[in-house]
């Protein structure tokens, strides 16, 4: 019998991705949740599983939310436009 | 110096505020009196007249824990001119349905937002929100923990469902034909997670509107209008119809000449209304409050994609569910609701909102997808949708027959 998939190791795949994507493509939580669906497969991750790992991710404040024309989730940074 | 190279002298704000009209710039004067935000605001708005150019940044990141919406970032881009507007974030809260407080409620509200940011305020913002403006990063949280714990919560922004909000209905209203405030609060309620954890391709706004007089302008500012309306015929009290007469009102020309869909006609004692025709307009309504009531049988209207122009141009929502009974616990508005954001965050494009989304697939694969049957009330005029047919009434066969005819 195969393992049951936890919502925090799809958090931690999903925050590795937005790592691995930083400086180069911003990330929307449905580009994670496609992503995820698609690596473990619909039938162990779901879209409930998705959002509950996002609200790990971000009420861990590990990434946060950031609007850029449209929400994105990110690695928490200094924002350019910050004055200190 | 705080108020940076103005020197406290506003003479081009000074012109605004001549007149016996209510100013902007005379309320952003009395807040300065007592706060060195609006001081600077006052100095950073003359210097953007000075020089005919915004001197705004939009911040992304700032917010409060845990939540992706409800603070729009705002920094100065001369901070060192205006160092008390170098951070003047907006924070939008989630107002009451229908916009009713207590005069006990906006003192709160006031007291929060003097002890913490600039003291100016939106009632309301075009979301309908309440809406603070001007605060600094560190005051977030406090801010957001103090109106949490009065009973206020921050509404939507970005990506996300955007606060909902309703016209006064059955509280103030005669003509609701739902319960505007209670859909409002309960759609509120229901989709929390969905409006502070932004998840769609963009924006999605729900404004419930009681009839079709649309007080909230839902028809043009929300994604999903709610508009109440009635399947059954226009109550009429003809007695009624006659005193207007009598008081001097020209029924013929002025209500029975109005109608759009031309349905009434009155021959000086009988208002004969032809209900089928009757396009739900509220014209004669309005113009015989006393005299014409909406029918009984009452529920609402769902339209579907109004937006501003952003990425693509301003568009009307149109309708998508002609009749829906609104009562609790909406679930087939609901039901409605979550096949629709399926399908739109599955297929849609970042920026995309979902009026310009079904631009793009067309009405009649979206409302396949979303299992919606195609209705004649989807259209203004006949043959505006040629793309939906209705493969029912064709039979294999019936192309040719109708070649060989040579008509229909």
């Amino acid at each position: 019998m195969s393992e049951e998939l936890t919502v925090e190791q799809v958090a931690d795949a999903m925050f590795k991705m937005v790592k691995d994507a930083m400086g180069q493509k911003k990330l929307k939580p449905m580009d994670l949740q496609k992503a995820m669906i698609e690596y473990y497969g619909a039938d162990k991750c779901d879209k409930k599983m998705c959002k509950a790992a996002i609200k790990s991710l971000i009420d861990s404040e590990r990434c946060v939310y950031t609007y850029f024309g449209g929400s994105f989730i990110e690695i928490p940074h200094r924002e350019g436009a910050a004055n200190d | 110096m705080a108020d940076g190279q103005t020197n406290g002298k506003t003479p081009k704000l000074d012109k605004l505020d001549k007149g016996p009209w209510p100013s902007f710039v005379k309320e952003i004067k009395r807040a300065a009196e007592k706060n060195p935000m609006s001081k600077d605001l006052l100095g950073q708005l003359e210097l953007s007249y000075e020089d005919k150019i915004g001197h705004w940044k939009h911040g992304g990141i700032v917010g409060v824990l845990g939540y992706g919406g409800g603070v729009i970032g705002r920094y100065s881009d001369v901070p060192e001119k205006f160092p008390n507007v170098a951070h003047f974030h907006t924070i939008r809260v989630n107002m009451p349905a229908g916009w009713f407080y207590t005069s006990d409620a906006l003192r709160t509200l006031c007291d929060i937002w003097e002890k913490h940011g600039s003291g100016l305020t939106n009632m309301h913002g075009s979301t309908g929100d309440i809406v603070f403006l001007g605060t600094r990063t560190e005051q977030l949280e406090p801010i957001f923990s103090e109106l949490t714990k009065e009973g206020f919560d921050l509404g939507g922004s970005g990506s996300d469902v955007r606060t909902p909000s309703a016209c006064v209905g059955p509280a103030r209203c005669e003509w609701a034909c739902y319960d505007t405030l209670k859909l409002c609060y309960d759609l509120t309620m229901e989709y929390q997670d969905e409006l502070h954890r932004p998840a769609f391709p963009y924006k999605f706004k729900f404004k419930c509107s009681g009839c079709p007089n649309d007080c909230v302008a839902s028809v043009a500012r929300s994604d999903m209008s709610i508009i109440g309306t009635w399947k059954d015929d226009i109550q009429v009290d003809q007695a009624a119809v006659k005193e207007y007469e009598d008081k001097g009102l020209n029924i013929q020309r002025d209500v029975c000449g109005n109608c759009p869909s031309k349905c009434m006609d009155w021959d000086g004692k009988t208002l004969e209304i032809d209900n089928r025709l009757c396009v739900r307009c509220m014209h004669c309504i309005n113009a015989m409050p006393k005299a014409l009531r909406p029918g009984k049988e009452r529920g609402a209207c769902l339209l579907l994609g109004s937006k501003a122009p952003i990425v693509e141009g301003a568009q009307l929502s149109s309708v998508l569910v002609p009749f829906m009974k609104m009562e609790p616990p909406y679930q087939e508005l609901k039901d409605l609701c979550e096949k629709i954001w399926d399908l739109w965050c599955e297929e849609g494009k970042a920026r995309e909102r979902v009026g310009e989304f079904i631009q793009r697939v067309g009405l009649g694969n979206f409302l396949e997808a979303i299992e919606v049957e195609p209705s004649p009330y989807m259209i203004a005029h006949p043959r505006d949708n040629p793309y939906i047919f209705y493969e029912d009434y064709f039979e294999e066969g019936d192309e040719e027959d109708e070649d060989e005819d040579g008509d229909e």
